[in-house]
């Protein structure tokens, strides 16, 4: 079953009049469960899809559905109601809200997002942090984290809210090898647990033999396509 | 919401040195405020009440045009018996009314057999007039309190000037409204002690002396003092009042009688407006602290959390969450401020209360500072800041929820 499906999606940005064409109309399918990565050099167009994907953008042109949804001409209220229910995030620094300790920035968006009573709150949360190794470190604030730490809270945040997709720009650029690689170990782990989609974009090549199912994009286009022949492909 | 407070109250503190300082630039602000209202305030409430309860009343009531000639006092504008009772049958009607005292308002001369000066007197009822204007015998100095026929108080300047002392004898000379001249010999019942504003400085006699000297068949009135049981109604018993007499019209069709509040009737209100103004002014000052404060606190605020509110935007934060979060940091921030504003306020109230400070007004000396301040005016102080904070924080936070999630991510 997919859960993505792009038919020649393409977007194109304007720079002081002039277009850039960062995507040049693009057409993929990812299926349920899958771990699929994106990769390429910066520039190819890899964040930009990854972007168009979340519904943090819409395509200038073509049709891409998301867990059945055309998401392609989303409004801005409709795209974050969107994004709460379906998507998680990961971002490459991580983006942990500062004040909050590594438990409270789990639960926000159950209380922000979801608007999920506290008892439900609780279970879930404490859940999560457990799946990534946390339980522990739940009383630390972000600065008082280590890099994979803070990391493994983002993928705790991403998945709490139930999704059934988890984006990743990026995930591991700011980890050593051995985190980063212990950082995607506990993805897979808990896609396999959870069936949720793990979508990454990245241009590390120690970690590409992780993905499943392996996207190149170079300047906009997608040049290959299909499964990984790498070392992580299973 | 509580979840949402409590991650607004964690933002604010996230950088203390400034929430402190903001905080504590609001809270001068209102301490500074409230202060002036309620100095001002109760001296303002203090020389009102002064005014009204020493000599003039809460309101007067005239034969239409007496007020504009009330400098020569003139006799001939004076209320027949006739409409005298038609006033009175409207006042008795009226239960917001207190009490009410006619009085005969003449000018004569004052002799003390030796020297000669002129007078402005008021005939009045004893008791009528201790209702009405319950202050009149705190002013009295010495002698009995009573006002007896036969007698005369006389204001203090007048007695030093003349060299009468209670118990000394006088005549009082005055012309009557046709033109004849007729005098009394009258015993200095009291010395009274003068009040700021025009008739703080009349004398007093019986309204029988008053009919006798000016050769009246009956009493004819030239005003009527009226004290109303509840002062802050004073605006809503007067257009009672205005209505129920405005129906009385003479021949030409005119109406007969005039009322007026005191605030037409002494050039105090003046003074009070003043400080209504100002105290306008210094609410507009408080406005504006709150708004530059707030305002540079919450812009800064957004500017350094750019690529936090570009994360809880793509994670799913609807705009109008964000936007509340960002309204409910200004609106605590205001609310904090107030809250310790108020309380310092009523704190330093109580302390002024305790210091006693005198003061002098006008010839009256040795005045009590007594600040007050009224729970509604606290509470409007503080919905001003609360309110003022929430319309600072409003453009800041609009910013926020408006953002773009992808430039927001990328800002470094």
């Amino acid at each position: 079953m997919e859960v993505i499906t792009g038919q020649d999606v393409a977007k194109v940005y304007h720079n002081g009049g002039v277009p850039i064409e960062a995507l040049k109309g693009v057409s993929f399918s990812i299926e349920k469960g899958a771990f699929v990565s994106f990769v390429g050099p910066s520039g190819s167009g890899k964040t930009t899809l990854l972007n168009l994907i979340g519904c943090l953008d819409k395509p200038s042109r073509g049709r891409l559905t998301v867990a059945g949804t055309d998401v392609s001409q989303l409004g801005r209220t409709d795209a974050a109601l969107f994004r709460g229910a379906h998507i998680g995030f990961i971002f490459q620094s991580f983006n942990l809200i500062p004040i909050l300790t590594a438990y409270e920035n789990v639960e926000y968006p159950l209380i922000v997002v979801q608007n999920i009573p506290g008892s439900r709150r609780k279970k879930q949360v404490a859940g999560l942090l457990a799946a990534v190794g946390m339980s522990d470190q739940q009383g630390k604030r972000p600065d008082q984290l280590s890099g994979g730490q803070k990391q493994r809270v983002a993928i705790a945040r991403a998945l709490v809210t139930h999704p059934q997709l988890v984006l990743a720009d990026e995930p591991t650029a700011n980890l050593d090898h051995d985190t980063a690689m212990g950082i995607l170990r506990l993805m897979k782990k808990i896609r396999d647990e959870l069936e949720t989609t793990f979508v990454f974009s990245t241009h590390d090549h120690r970690i590409i033999g992780e993905a499943e199912v392996l996207y190149r994009i170079e300047d906009g286009t997608l040049k290959t396509d299909g499964s990984n022949g790498g070392p992580g492909n299973g | 919401m509580a979840n949402l407070v409590k991650i607004a109250a964690r933002n604010l503190f996230r950088y203390k040195r400034r929430t402190l300082l903001t905080l504590s630039l609001i809270v001068l602000g209102v301490l500074f405020v409230t202060g002036f209202v309620a100095v001002t305030g109760s001296f303002k409430g203090m020389m009102i009440g002064q005014i009204t309860d020493s000599f003039v009343g809460h309101m007067q009531i005239h034969r239409k045009g007496y007020l504009a000639a009330i400098d020569t006092l003139p006799l001939t504008m004076n209320l027949k018996p006739q409409a005298v009772k038609k006033v009175e049958a409207v006042l008795e009607e009226m239960p917001e009314i207190e009490a009410y005292s006619k009085r005969i308002k003449f000018g004569g001369m004052f002799s003390n057999f030796t020297e000669t000066t002129n007078i402005r007197l008021n005939g009045v009822d004893p008791e009528e007039e201790a209702k009405t204007v319950p202050l009149l015998l705190s002013r009295v100095l010495g002698g009995d309190k009573i006002l007896k026929k036969g007698e005369i108080f006389v204001p203090e300047l007048l007695a030093k000037g003349m060299k009468v002392k209670v118990g000394d004898m006088v005549v009082v000379i005055a012309t009557n409204r046709d033109g004849s001249v007729n005098g009394k010999q009258l015993r200095v019942g009291a010395i009274l002690e003068s009040a700021t504003g025009p008739g703080g400085r009349d004398g007093y006699v019986h309204m029988d002396d008053a009919v006798d000297i000016l050769r009246m068949e009956h009493p004819e009135i030239s005003e009527i003092a009226v004290r109303v049981k509840d002062f802050t109604k004073l605006h809503e018993v007067f257009a009672v009042l205005s209505g129920s007499l405005s129906g009385e019209v003479n021949k030409e069709g005119k109406p007969v009688f005039d009322v007026h509040t005191w605030e037409k009737l002494s050039p105090f209100y003046n003074i009070a407006r003043m400080i209504d103004m100002m105290t306008l002014f210094v609410k507009i000052m408080l406005v504006a602290i709150v708004l530059i404060s707030i305002m540079n606190v919450m812009v800064m605020a957004v500017y350094e959390r750019v690529r936090e509110i570009g994360t809880i935007a793509a994670i799913g934060t609807l705009p109008r969450k964000i936007l509340a979060m960002f309204l409910l940091e200004g609106f605590l921030m205001g609310a904090i401020g107030a809250i310790i504003g108020s309380l310092l306020s009523v704190a330093g109230i109580t302390a002024l209360n305790a210091a006693q400070i005198p003061f002098d007004f006008g010839r009256q000396t040795g005045l009590i500072l007594a600040p007050t301040i009224d729970p509604a005016a606290l509470l409007t102080v503080s919905g001003i800041v609360i309110g003022v904070a929430v319309l600072a924080s409003l453009q800041p936070a609009l910013k926020a929820a408006r953002m773009d999630p992808i430039e927001a991510l990328g800002h470094v």
